[in-house]
């Protein structure tokens, strides 16, 4: 009961000053609003680069070799006898260069991948058409290819390119398959390229060899024992000069991530708590001015019989209002912006109710912490002095 | 409460303020009784120690020395909460300046008291409706004292010690800031209500107002120098 009219009035007196409550509040409404905002887009990012690399299965290890003096790369079979590796169960070296590839008048350059049919389980890479590359192609080096769809179109428009013939550096291939369109990722498009034969492409390209390995172990618990064996075959070979490889774990970087986008929280929550903070100094400090304005009204109520906890309650009620309604609209103002970027940026946005519930939560504390002070100020004043002062 | 006790019984009460290093008697040893349904005016030139009175008679303050009890309580002896609530329960104020609450509604500082007293809205609604309607302000209940004359916010004033209906009502120069004319009708109003059976204790400076009263008490440096009847012819 007593609690309503508490309430009731700090309404009241809040909204008697309009301007005054709203700047008491902006410090909260800042505080509030930019920590749901800014854990908003964090959290979406680091959602996003999880599930990319997720994706990538986290049995997978990518090694890429630098090389060491003449020795720059592993050829086709060396890359293949990493199979051997206990634990392995799949191994996909990677041939890379770049070719003109032509189709009549069309013209286009684009990048070839030397492959094994590994490639299609180890990078979840399928065909929409026609057939992926067989181990009888690798073995014979045959001159067949899939091919991306943006580079399908490019050469042939509208027509199905499957079973059709491609010009690569002036060598004909014939396509057998066209690649599922995957979109673009930072490594850039994987709609434009075109795949050979690893065996295929380690003549036509001339290329130094193998720099690229996939591997995918037979589980997620030995992705460890296999990379060790894979680092002291590699040392071996490469007889342990630095930088000559490295090997990239996907499981290790999902760790870093998660480890980066913790302290990222950290950081946001300390801005935040500081933030909050000054607001809430900021409201002690209009709450003391408020006191000291409403000195004879305090005496008056004193006079006819309220006792210290109704004063004391009720300039905390109107704190606590004060900072919960800041704390309200920034939320409104946080969860809107969030909602903006999401919709007008390319950022990826997930809201935390959390987040929500514990900034609004903090903005409630932050009005009971710094209430106190102006709020005990008003309490123990005598009523004759209150009184007396006009 | 006992017949034999008055409803205020003040004994030796004295007081004193320390100001600049030096001690100040402001009253120097009272002593006086008061009974239920009396009209006393407490009269004294500025500085005579008469609002210093008044404050411990309302319970405002706690004299240093000397006993005080009202209503059989011994008041010298109690916190500020318990004091709080004696000045709820058993004292009226009526101020020179009215003291009411400007953002809120008549009804609304009537009410003022009967909050702190815990009763419910309702009834308060009631309770403060029924004090206006006393002091004749039935069609002034929602309009703010900003709203009022000076004797309509006086009335309101008296709606609000009489709403919790005190045994004391506590008047400190009650037409002081009001025209002769005006208060002149506060001061009927007041009178009917000592005719109603309330005691009435004012505070003045005027003794044209204080002949008004039942019973003058005269205050001068601190002491109690005249305590007389008034007959009125």
């Amino acid at each position: 009961m007593m609690l309503y009219q508490s309430m009731k009035m700090a309404f009241k007196s809040i909204l008697s000053s309009k301007i005054r409550a709203f700047l008491t509040m902006l410090g909260i409404i800042i505080g509030v609003s930019s920590v749901i905002a800014l854990v908003s887009v964090g959290q979406g990012t680091t959602s996003q680069i999880t599930e990319s690399l997720s994706s990538l299965g986290t049995n997978q290890l990518t090694v890429n070799i630098m090389g060491r003096g003449a020795t720059t790369s592993l050829t086709y079979e060396e890359a293949l006898a990493l199979g051997e590796i206990e634990g392995v169960e799949n191994v996909s070296p990677v041939i890379t260069g770049n070719v003109t590839a032509k189709n009549g008048t069309e013209n286009v350059s684009v990048s070839v991948e030397g492959i094994t049919p590994a490639y299609e389980e180890v990078q979840d890479f399928h065909v929409q058409s026609g057939r992926f590359l067989l181990e009888i192609d690798t073995d014979y080096r045959q001159k067949v290819a899939l091919i991306g769809t943006d580079t399908a179109e490019d050469l042939f428009g509208t027509d199905d390119p499957v079973g059709q013939k491609v010009q690569l550096n002036g060598s004909s291939f014939k396509i057998v398959g066209l690649l599922e369109s995957k979109g673009s990722t930072s490594g850039g498009s994987s709609d434009e390229k075109i795949l050979i034969p690893i065996s295929t492409a380690e003549r036509f390209l001339q290329s130094k060899g193998v720099r690229s390995i996939t591997i995918t172990t037979t589980s997620n618990d030995n992705v460890e024992d296999v990379k060790t064996e894979l680092e002291s075959t590699l040392d071996a070979k490469f007889s342990g000069a630095e930088n000559s490889y490295s090997v990239f774990d996907s499981q290790e970087m999902l760790e870093t991530v998660n480890e980066t986008s913790d302290t990222l929280s950290m950081a946001l929550g300390g801005i935040a708590g500081i933030s909050l903070f000054v607001g809430g100094i900021g409201i002690m400090n209009i709450m003391i001015v408020s006191v000291n304005e409403r000195t004879r009204e305090i005496g008056i109520r004193k006079a006819i019989g309220a006792k210290k906890i109704n004063i004391m309650m009720q300039f905390m009620i109107e704190s606590v209002v004060l900072s919960g309604t800041g704390g309200l609209i920034g939320v409104g103002l946080g969860l809107g912006a969030s909602w903006a970027v999401g919709k007008y940026t390319t950022m990826n946005v997930a809201t935390s109710w959390n987040m929500v519930l514990i900034s609004f939560t903090f903005s409630l504390i932050i009005g009971v912490v710094f209430g106190m002070i102006p709020a005990n100020k008003a309490a123990r004043m005598r009523p004759i002095y209150a009184l007396r002062n006009d | 409460m006992s017949t034999s006790e008055p409803l205020i019984r003040v004994q030796n009460m004295q007081h004193s303020y320390t100001m600049a290093g030096e001690s100040m008697a402001i009253l120097k040893g009272l002593t006086f009784n008061i009974d239920y349904g009396e009209f006393v005016a407490i009269i004294g030139p500025s500085g005579s120690g008469k609002s210093t009175l008044m404050n411990m008679l309302g319970c405002l303050d706690v004299a240093n020395e000397g006993d005080y009890f009202l209503d059989g309580q011994e008041i010298r002896k109690l916190s500020d909460n318990k004091l709080a609530q004696i000045r709820n329960e058993k004292i009226g104020f009526i101020f020179q300046n009215f003291n009411l609450l400007p953002k809120l509604s008549a009804v609304e500082n009537v009410e003022l008291p009967l909050i702190y007293r815990g009763m419910s809205h309702r009834e308060r609604r009631e309770v403060a409706r029924n004090a206006l309607v006393r002091v004749g302000l039935e069609s002034r209940i929602d309009h703010r004292p900003s709203e009022l004359s000076g004797g309509q916010q006086q009335r309101v004033a008296i709606a609000r010690a009489l709403a919790g209906t005190p045994p004391i009502l506590l008047a400190d120069e009650p037409t002081g800031a009001l025209d002769s004319k005006t208060g002149k009708e506060v001061l009927e109003m007041i009178k009917a209500l000592n005719e109603q059976g309330h005691t009435i204790i004012l505070i003045t400076h005027d003794l044209e107002i204080a002949e008004q009263a039942k019973r003058i008490i005269r205050i001068q440096d601190g002491d109690l120098v005249e305590d007389r009847k008034v007959s009125h012819s």
